[in-house]
């Protein structure tokens, strides 16, 4: 496909883990001064791939080559060496070191430490490319998107050659993203060869060169970015046609279901979190949640859920069938379901807190229902029988309901939680980052669901990162930014840059409900 | 600049998950694997026949009737503190504290045994101490985790520290019973009456010891596996923002399991005094309240095989001192052969855990 000797040259490339194999028999090629988009679906074996270029796992058989010399990679040390650096989708800073410390972090010298050499470096590689960063800021003064600026100059002041991105624009803004690629290309024309993983595809398309596709861990095929589209990598990746549009029916007879009336919070720290939150989800919509992330979305919905003690501000809930308000304020999860609420939550940290990674899916469905019944033994047979049929009706991959949730993938986490979550019949579901980390398929599957539960006249709050699924799927949408509500815009024909805008601009004034 | 071309020599890998046969073939191993490795030393370091030396051990613990329900008494014993620290290990809350536990539970059944053995009879006493024993163990694990859910203090220092607490309360009830006068001990407590001792059953002396924690092996069996309280004490054990985001008092399962893991600990001393020892010292719980988290930690928290667990160490160490006095050995000998069996029975742990890939193997298991 391209002349000369490969950067990284990967062949044969097999891996296990018990009898799963993550990587049967693969092939990559990795070219200096070019930017190639891996792509698969969740479990496709593209990140045990990549981990085994970075030292983390070590494969069972096959071959690495660096610039066609043949290598054995035994560690993280080793890769260094070698001129490889990863940016890892969860960023690996420490908070209270400044970016320069967090640069030089590990590597070996000697004598005294000249952090002015450090940081002059810094401005030079920052200079070459186009970043922006202070050499001297403390991490935890810094955006998401300035920390993964730094971990991109981590890499490279080590000399890294090879760079491969995991997902780096799952937590950036439209702007922020646009950034990032000027940068990818500054460095493509300087000869560093790329690797980007990525799900969306709009973005491939954008700035990648060559697209390689991996399928139940094997070769899918490899295409040319300039000549192809969004819909033959898409099939290239399930294995067969898929379409790709996102349904939104008509809200049928909305009725206000969650009223939000100036909700403040703080942490325990003291720093507010919401400010003057208000906003009104009504029965049989989607609301969705834009904004960068930390900007209060995840305490929204927590507070909802009565996870966080209120300081001030209500919420309240009307019931659909007597119009009953059910003041929900200082209420725990526990007292909420008690008093009729129907309130299902899919939370954002799924194995941490939607379910318990370690015990097995008929344990984790008990979640929501061990209470119920007063012997005090649990009864095993109706969450055993719930989780046989969300496995049958989501179609969940999975050895058995005796396995532990944590050794499914992605996308089957998911539909377990999801499934569990609306199998209580909900009157409001709430969604935090419901498709993150999921692939196509598993993403329209999850998507599917919500639109189901919206004919059913669920209410949907549907906190998202991807402005472009939120545009496709809501009816409206939310802007948080700092905590603040910036705006509310309509979901149809609402413009993704003036969205973008409003995610890091601050309301002036608490932006109350006009429109519905 | 160079890392090696070769394959390393020797890579550890984890394991996904394990036949249950296969793992205990492999514990059988290592413990076929320590009596060769022990039978080596043996031979050549005191120059015995290790054949005699292992029937010896067993002659230690088996030997007569009386040494067997001895043995037994002590795996009770061991069992009782071990069950008790189940529940709050399987919370993730790090109990060291069962030594002071089982004290207190001791000194409650003591001063019952004390102040109502004149006038009460032996069932009457058997039970105000069963339950004084429940409650001084229930209050003595409870303030730890009172103060962990209002203020967060750590668990760990804090329950190894009321363990020199209860010592020293120990000390000071033994110079308000001393008896007789300076002896600085308690004594055996109602000796000529034998009121509030367990009463033989069906012959033996220690069948009640046994019976009882037998009752509770199952009984915590059950509670962990198939209760709502187990059920919400795993959760909670795995993740405090599940156990919330589903609107369990994280504070409320933390307090109420470990006055249930305190009250099963000092049920343990109720047993050491009115149904062992017939007295109280500072040496009453003896260690096993730290043996005990061995025992919890080995068997995973399933209390059926905590009894195979405190069998087997109770037996190394009776078999210890055996061979140490019947052939002369000085301690050193006998313990470095429960070193080396106990060394690998554990280290069979890991090769149920992680599978060693050699070079040039296929990655197969």
């Amino acid at each position: 496909m391209q002349s000369g000797t490969a950067a990284v040259s990967m062949r044969d490339i097999v891996k296990a883990f018990g009898p799963v194999v993550a990587n049967d028999k693969v092939d990559l090629d990795i070219f200096s001064g070019e930017i190639l988009a891996l792509l698969g679906e969740n479990g496709s074996g593209k990140t045990t791939l990549m981990n085994i270029l970075s030292g983390i796992y070590y494969p069972d058989a096959g071959h690495v080559s660096v610039n066609g010399r043949e290598v054995s990679i035994r560690s993280p040390k080793d890769v260094y060496d070698l001129g490889i650096g990863m940016v890892h989708q969860h960023f690996k800073l420490v908070d209270v070191l400044t970016a320069a410390e967090n640069i030089i972090l590990g590597m070996p010298g000697e004598g005294n430490l000249d952090m002015k050499a450090v940081g002059r470096k810094i401005l030079d590689i920052c200079a070459l490319y186009g970043f922006s960063v202070d050499p001297g800021q403390k991490v935890y003064d810094m955006s998401v998107s300035q920390k993964q600026t730094v971990e991109i100059v981590k890499v490279l002041y080590r000399g890294a050659k090879i760079l491969i991105l995991d997902e780096p624009t799952a937590v950036l803004t439209p702007q922020e993203t646009e950034k990032l690629f000027r940068v990818l290309r500054n460095m493509k024309n300087d000869g560093k060869a790329i690797v980007l993983i990525t799900h969306k595809l709009h973005e491939v398309e954008e700035i990648s060169d060559r697209v390689a596709v991996l399928r139940r861990g094997k070769n899918a095929g490899e295409l040319v970015t300039k000549n192809t589209d969004a819909a033959e990598m898409t099939n290239m990746m399930v294995g067969r046609a898929v379409t790709l549009n996102i349904a939104r029916p008509e809200p049928k007879d909305p009725k206000p279901r969650i009223v939000v009336d100036r909700l403040t919070l703080r942490d325990e720290e003291g720093i507010i979190k919401l400010n003057e939150v208000s906003f009104t989800a009504y029965s049989g919509e989607v609301l969705g949640i834009a904004g960068i992330s930390g900007c209060g979305q995840k305490e929204l919905l927590e507070t909802i859920a009565g996870l966080h003690p209120l300081k001030s501000g209500s919420v309240t809930y009307i019931k659909p069938e007597t119009g009953e308000k059910i003041d929900m304020a200082g209420l725990d999860p526990r007292e909420i379901f008690s008093l009729g609420v129907m309130l299902s939550f899919v939370p954002e940290d799924r194995l941490g807190m939607g379910l318990v990674g370690n015990m097995d899916l008929t344990n984790n469905m008990m979640l929501r229902s061990f209470r119920r019944g007063k012997s005090v033994f649990t009864d095993r047979k109706t969450p055993r029988n719930l989780a046989r049929s969300v496995v049958d009706e989501l179609s969940v991959n999975t050895p058995g309901l005796t396995t532990p949730v944590r050794r499914l993938s992605g996308g089957n986490v998911q539909k377990v939680l999801v499934g569990r979550e609306i199998s209580s019949s909900p009157t409001v579901l709430m969604t935090a980052y419901a498709v993150r980390g999921l692939d196509i398929n598993s993403s329209y599957t999850i998507y599917d669901l919500i639109n189901q539960q919206k004919e059913k006249g669920v209410a949907v709050i549907f906190v998202g990162e991807d402005l472009d699924v939120l545009l496709e799927l809501c009816d409206r949408i939310l802007v948080l930014c700092g905590g603040r509500v910036s705006g509310i815009v309509a979901g149809r024909g609402a413009d993704k840059n003036e969205v973008g805008l409003m995610m890091t601009k601050h309301g002036k004034e608490t932006t109350h409900e006009s429109d519905a | 600049m160079n890392p090696t071309h070769r394959e390393p020599w020797i890579r550890i890998a984890r394991r996904d998950s394990i036949a249950a046969w296969h793992g205990w073939l492999i514990r059988l191993a290592g413990l076929l694997l320590a009596l060769l490795v022990s039978a080596v030393v043996i031979y050549l370091i005191v120059r015995l026949n290790p054949i005699k030396v292992y029937s010896a051990m067993f002659e230690g613990n088996f030997g007569t009737n009386r040494r067997m329900w001895v043995t037994f008494r002590d795996i009770a014993m061991l069992l009782c503190i071990g069950i008790g620290l189940a529940p709050a290990f399987k919370m993730r809350f790090w109990n060291i504290g069962a030594e002071g536990q089982v004290l207190v539970g001791g000194i409650a059944t003591a001063a019952v045994m004390i102040y109502c053995g004149k006038f009460m009879p032996t069932w009457a006493l058997l039970i105000a101490s069963l339950l004084a024993s429940l409650v001084a163990g229930a209050v003595w694990g409870g303030i730890p985790a009172a103060f962990k859910a209002r203020y967060g203090t750590n668990e760990t220092l804090f329950t190894l520290m009321m363990n020199y607490v209860a010592i020293q309360l120990t000390s000071y009830f033994v110079a308000v019973w001393e008896n007789p006068f300076g002896s600085n001990t308690v004594g055996i407590i109602n000796q000529r009456t034998q009121t509030g001792w367990f009463p033989p059953l069906l012959g033996q002396k220690y069948m009640l010891n046994v019976l009882l924690v037998l009752v509770l092996t199952v009984a915590m069996f059950v509670y962990l596996r198939y209760s709502k309280h187990g059920y919400e004490i795993a959760v909670v054990g795995e993740s405090n923002k599940t156990a919330r985001y589903i609107g369990i008092s994280v504070k409320r399962v933390l307090i109420r399991t470990m006055m249930l893991s305190g009250a099963v600990c000092g049920l343990a001393g109720f047993i050491a005094v009115a149904g062992a020892s017939h007295t109280i010292s500072t040496s009453t719980a003896g260690g096993s309240g730290f043996t005990a988290i061995i025992v919890a930690w080995l068997a995973k928290f399933n209390t059926f095989v905590m009894v195979l667990v405190a069998g087997l160490l109770v037996f190394l160490e009776k078999g210890a001192i055996q061979i140490a006095s019947q052939y002369n050995l000085n301690d050193y000998a006998s313990q470095m052969i429960t070193g080396i069996i106990l060394f690998f029975i554990l280290g069979s742990e890991f090769f149920t855990r992680y599978r060693v890939i050699f070079r040039g193997r296929k990655g197969g298991r």
